[in-house]
């Protein structure tokens, strides 16, 4: 392949890894500007997401579309849930004290993923994309003929890569609405910016802490399912969405939403392209220390304010 | 009697029982307590910077690594002799640590404990890059016979027991003695208020980075002790996970205690040892321990004893 074509198709993974790190490090800034802790059984949930949306699919069966729908309305729901306990039940009590909730959700990473391993099993299981058809793409060359048309051998992405791209955006929109245009939004926003202010207003702190804690694993379980028919579910797979929904949070700049999406963009797409170019291992490395340089030069990420 | 004997008092105690108990315990547990004592200088280093300074790292696996290869690597490949390697691996950790100390102290708070991560993601990736020479997450073994110092063998229980405790003792002292100095003083005062230690007139960067650097090195021994003593050399030691088991060990124990570290360490290697004679699910069992610490001993261990028994524990 040219290199024309095949940076295009570096491009197009990396928008579709882009996509689903946007949706699981949005889960972690929120949690991150509201609450103000640090959430390392992050990964966790995104995990149990691509579990829980494996055995929803494994239930209904019939259709892999019909399963796939389920499972995307089912897994969100039911980690929200499970988090939203952790938060009443643990977080709470430590009065989201910044050090003591890293201790207490190292734990609850360890106790998820031990409780996975002995239920679900150390084998790494597929589910079935809902469509998967694959897309050829043109392009478009200079040539002795004028500007020309053709197919590139290899130059494609499948139905199914698309639509994560085009789903992760439309739940983004949706949380966007979410924050910016509903009650609830500004209740968060509210408690984001001075809690004992809420609290003083008469806004119940604690749920809305419990309520944030749920949407964030939510959106990780979110992000899981749509990228479980890509890549299997396995009980270790949250160590690295956790590792990276970290970085891009911090490079975006503390509890901004924009400046989450846009580093997630820049780590995502980066990565896939760089690594088409070099060695995986070496990509990582440029990158990671890359991105490291951003943050000695602008300590406060892209868009984050300084205080 | 005043605080400070007491301390002093406390410390040569502490150090003199475990230099006997290695005759009453069997052998499994000596050389468990061999390991501990190796693993509890790692978070003996950690612990100045987290629990004295205030700065919450999450690279440290980068600084134990460091050491670890700096060791292994001179020996394995320029044939040094263990006290000469040894040193080599302190200077490597003292020259990473400068370097990463320099950069990440431009950051504070949440955006640091990720740029020590990174940093320390990166030298991990680098390790595995270098697989031809530094074999990978494969590691390789130091030869038996490389492992002496000044004629004592210590692949020897035995000596090997006395090497650990004697690096122990040496990093437990002169941690104890800095954390009281004036100098450690400055680093609390940091911790409990930077700004007003600025206005005060100290150079809080500089003390920062000496901070970072102290931790780095002590690291870096501990690193190398290990690669010493137990003549292994593995990538794994330069995983994200031996960055948050200093962390974990350090608010177990008791941050911002000399003797938190041991104790958390201690703490940490029998509970997963224990469990895992009863049940293979071990970490089940880890992390509900972690999480009802986290509820019932928000000081950890050694501070709960501080708040309840020993006012004046260092």
């Amino acid at each position: 392949m040219d290199f024309g074509p095949h940076l295009l198709l570096a491009s197009l993974e990396g928008a579709v890894a882009a996509a689903i790190l946007a949706l699981t490090a949005i889960g972690l800034s929120i949690v991150f500007g509201v609450m103000r802790v640090v959430n390392v059984a992050h990964g966790e949930f995104y995990m149990i997401g691509a579990v829980i949306a494996w055995w929803v699919a494994s239930i209904v069966g019939t259709h892999p579309a019909l399963g796939f729908v389920a499972a995307l309305v089912v897994a969100p729901l039911i980690v929200g849930m499970l988090a939203a306990t952790a938060d009443k039940f643990i977080l709470q009590k430590i009065d989201y004290d910044p050090d003591r909730t890293i201790v207490a959700t190292i734990g609850l990473l360890y106790i998820i993923q031990q409780i996975t391993l002995m239920t679900f099993g150390p084998e790494a299981r597929p589910v079935q994309p809902p469509f998967n058809t694959r897309l050829a793409l043109p392009w478009f060359e200079f040539g002795e003929n004028g500007f020309e048309m053709y197919w590139p051998w290899g130059l494609s992405i499948t139905s199914y890569k698309l639509f994560v791209i085009f789903a992760a955006i439309a739940i983004m929109l949706a949380l966007w609405m979410l924050m910016t245009r509903t009650k609830i939004g500004l209740i968060m926003r509210a408690t984001q910016q001075d809690s004992d202010m809420a609290k003083a207003f008469g806004i119940p702190v604690n749920r809305v802490y419990s309520w944030v804690f749920g949407l964030g694993a939510g959106l990780a379980a979110a992000g899981a399912v749509l990228v479980v028919p890509m890549q299997q579910a396995h009980y270790l797979m949250g160590h690295d969405p956790l590792l990276l929904s970290f970085i891009v949070v911090i490079i975006g700049g503390l509890g901004s939403l924009p400046g989450t999406v846009i580093a997630a963009i820049l780590i995502g797409m980066s990565d896939g392209i760089i690594s088409v170019f070099f060695s995986p291992t070496l990509a990582k490395i440029i990158a990671t220390l890359v991105v490291a340089m951003v943050l000695v030069f602008r300590p406060n990420g892209l868009m984050g304010r300084s205080n | 009697m005043t605080d400070s004997k007491r301390s002093i008092i406390l410390h040569l105690s502490f150090i003199a029982v475990l230099a006997l108990v290695f005759f009453i315990l069997p052998d499994y547990h000596t050389g468990n307590l061999a390991r501990i004592m190796v693993l509890a200088i790692f978070a003996m280093g950690y612990n100045f910077l987290f629990g004295y300074t205030g700065l919450l790292s999450l690279g440290h696996a980068l600084f134990f690594a460091t050491g670890m290869y700096g060791l292994g690597m001179t020996m394995q490949f320029f044939d040094l002799s263990s006290g000469s390697a040894f040193i080599a691996g302190l200077i490597c950790a003292l020259l990473v640590s400068a370097i990463i100390g320099a950069l990440a102290l431009r950051t504070v708070g949440v955006a640091f404990m990720i740029i020590t991560l990174m940093f320390s993601q990166a030298g991990y990736l680098i390790i595995l890059y270098f697989g031809e020479y530094s074999r990978g997450d494969e590691g390789f073994i130091i030869a038996r016979e490389a492992r002496a110092f000044m004629g004592f063998d210590l692949s020897d229980e035995t000596n090997r027991y006395y090497a650990a405790l004697i690096l122990f003792s040496i990093c437990f002292l002169v941690i104890a003695k800095l954390v009281n100095s004036p100098f450690g003083r400055t680093l609390i005062a940091i911790r409990e208020n930077e700004e007003r230690a600025k206005m005060l007139g100290y150079d809080v960067a500089k003390y920062k980075l000496i901070a970072v650097i102290i931790s780095g090195v002590v690291s870096g021994a501990a690193g190398a002790s290990y690669a010493l003593l137990f003549g292994y050399v593995g990538a794994t030691f330069a995983t994200v996970q031996y960055s948050i088991f200093p962390l974990l060990w350090v608010l177990l124990g008791g941050a911002g205690t000399t003797i938190g570290p041991f104790i958390g360490v201690l703490f940490m290697f029998y509970l997963i040892d224990l469990s895992s004679v009863v049940t293979p699910a071990y970490m089940l069992i880890a992390g509900v321990v972690l999480v009802l610490l986290t509820l019932f001993a928000p000081q950890g261990l050694a501070g709960e004893l501080r708040k309840r028994v020993f006012k004046w524990l260092p």
